[in-house]
């Protein structure tokens, strides 16, 4: 067997739009970027993006905005690593990415779905936890794998009140990567983040 | 003797993953058609949500076999334009839902063998289909603590779901064999590093079946010769059925787009 091709570029949704494209209000000649400048800039624009569905963090904020590149035509690759296999906001992300892009001067960017390393809540930063807590989610636990999901205790505290006493719903809630559970305590429902 | 079909692509590596995707796009397919009948609201999203998280799979599956493959065809192509015998799937995932026993205890058959298979995935030699592996393996322990835990209310509630779901493992139990029977592609894709052979998933399965079966005073039913054939194309009735609703919109409007 010979070794798989490296690389490839995965975004069928997101080609095939060449009527559409913006132009490119920048202009610098192709490949210079003293410093890292526009490296920069293509970053910001896509850490911009909001999750649809949980719209107070960015993709920055739930690591899933990977990697940005630019190659030697100026052309912006983007990395993303899709939360749940059947995720459906990974289409709106993607598209976000690009929008956000072609706003702050980098038509034609590209999105490539990855999947190593494989997304874990793992990747979530400390302050995306709080947002979610602020907003009413409770958020995943620190650890990952099967352990963390096989645990007798999860040890799931209500967002709203903050007690302890509380029990699962349903496994599965609103969206692919939530749990529906409920606060005994306050007697509040609420989402939790699955720990993946 | 029916004579071989030609296999699903000419590189191993990719027909061995189409495989596998076969059998997670034709689940998710079932489990879709539960949308808006299943017993409860949360059994309701609980079931949808299964159903995206095996049709999220079988697209990073097929999208890494086409990218193996050179890119001549993608996902979408794999998933609307090609007929029954091309097809990979094992039987049992295009058995007919039945009541709720049924897709119950399919889905525990199913995720006791799709989780040990992925978790072995993820020492592929192939990065991609490793970091697949890891982010399915995860998702499918929830599948099978979820279809563990209603096979144990079913079988150890009422007379009448015991009865359900003891009959539903009847019923499933031939289509089992099949599951852990390798084949030239099998042992091909294993001893490259690439990917797994089912016959040694089965101790994990059986561990896992065991002791949900034991906690819901359920038998395990006697291990017939089976049936089999999904695997190399050959399939039930049922598939052609599951295709046509699912390729209808491709293949009477070629190439259409939202």
């Amino acid at each position: 067997m010979s070794a798989p091709p490296v690389d490839a570029v995965h975004s069928p949704s997101l080609d095939g739009r060449s009527s559409e494209r913006p132009v490119d209000r920048v202009g610098r000649p192709p490949g210079s970027d003293p410093g890292g400048v526009r490296l920069q800039a293509a970053r910001a624009a896509a850490a911009r993006v909001a999750d649809p569905e949980i719209p107070v963090l960015s993709i920055d904020d739930l690591g899933i905005l990977h990697d940005i590149a630019i190659d030697e035509n100026g052309r912006v690759l983007v990395t993303i690593l899709p939360t749940y296999s059947g995720c459906p906001a990974t289409g709106v992300i993607a598209l976000g990415v690009v929008t956000e892009l072609a706003k702050d001067g980098f038509p034609d960017a590209r999105v490539r779905l990855g999947n190593t390393p494989a997304w874990s809540t793992g990747r979530m930063s400390e302050a995306a936890r709080e947002k979610l807590r602020a907003c009413g989610i409770s958020p995943p636990g620190r650890a990952s794998g099967k352990r963390a999901l096989f645990a007798p205790s999860p040890g799931v505290d209500c967002p709203r009140c903050g007690s302890g006493d509380t029990e699962r719903i349903s496994e599965f809630g609103s969206t692919a990567c939530k749990a529906h559970w409920r606060c005994r305590a306050c007697r509040e429902p609420f989402d939790h983040f699955k720990c993946v | 003797m029916t004579p071989a079909l030609p296999p699903a692509s000419s590189d191993p590596r990719a027909a061995w993953l189409m495989r596998l995707g076969d059998a997670t796009l034709i689940l998710g397919c079932r489990m879709t058609e539960w949308l808006s009948r299943a017993p409860t609201l949360e059994e309701d999203i609980a079931l949808a949500n299964l159903g995206l998280d095996l049709i999220g799979q079988t697209r990073a599956l097929y999208a890494r076999a086409c990218e193996i493959e050179g890119g001549t065809r993608d996902e979408t192509a794999l998933a609307f334009r090609r007929a029954e015998p091309d097809y990979r799937n094992p039987l049992i995932v295009e058995q007919p839902n039945g009541n709720f026993a049924d897709t119950m205890v399919r889905h525990l058959l199913f995720a006791a063998w799709a989780t040990p298979l992925y978790e072995r995935l993820v020492a592929s030699s192939d990065m991609e289909t490793a970091g697949v592996a890891t982010r399915s393996a995860r998702e499918m322990a929830y599948h099978l603590r979820h279809a563990g835990e209603w096979t144990i209310r079913l079988g150890d509630g009422t007379a009448e779901s015991h009865a359900k779901a003891q009959d539903a493992l009847y019923d499933l139990w031939p289509y089992v064999p099949e599951l852990f029977e390798a084949d030239d592609l099998d042992r091909e894709a294993a001893a490259s590093g690439f990917g797994v052979d089912p016959s040694t998933l089965r101790a994990d399965f059986d561990a896992a079946v065991d002791a949900v079966l034991a906690r819901a005073t359920l038998k395990k039913p006697a291990e017939l010769r089976g049936q089999r054939g999904g695997r190399s194309g050959r399939h039930s009735e049922h598939l052609g059925h599951i295709l046509a609703e699912l390729q209808f919109l491709q293949r009477a409007y070629p190439d259409a787009r939202w």
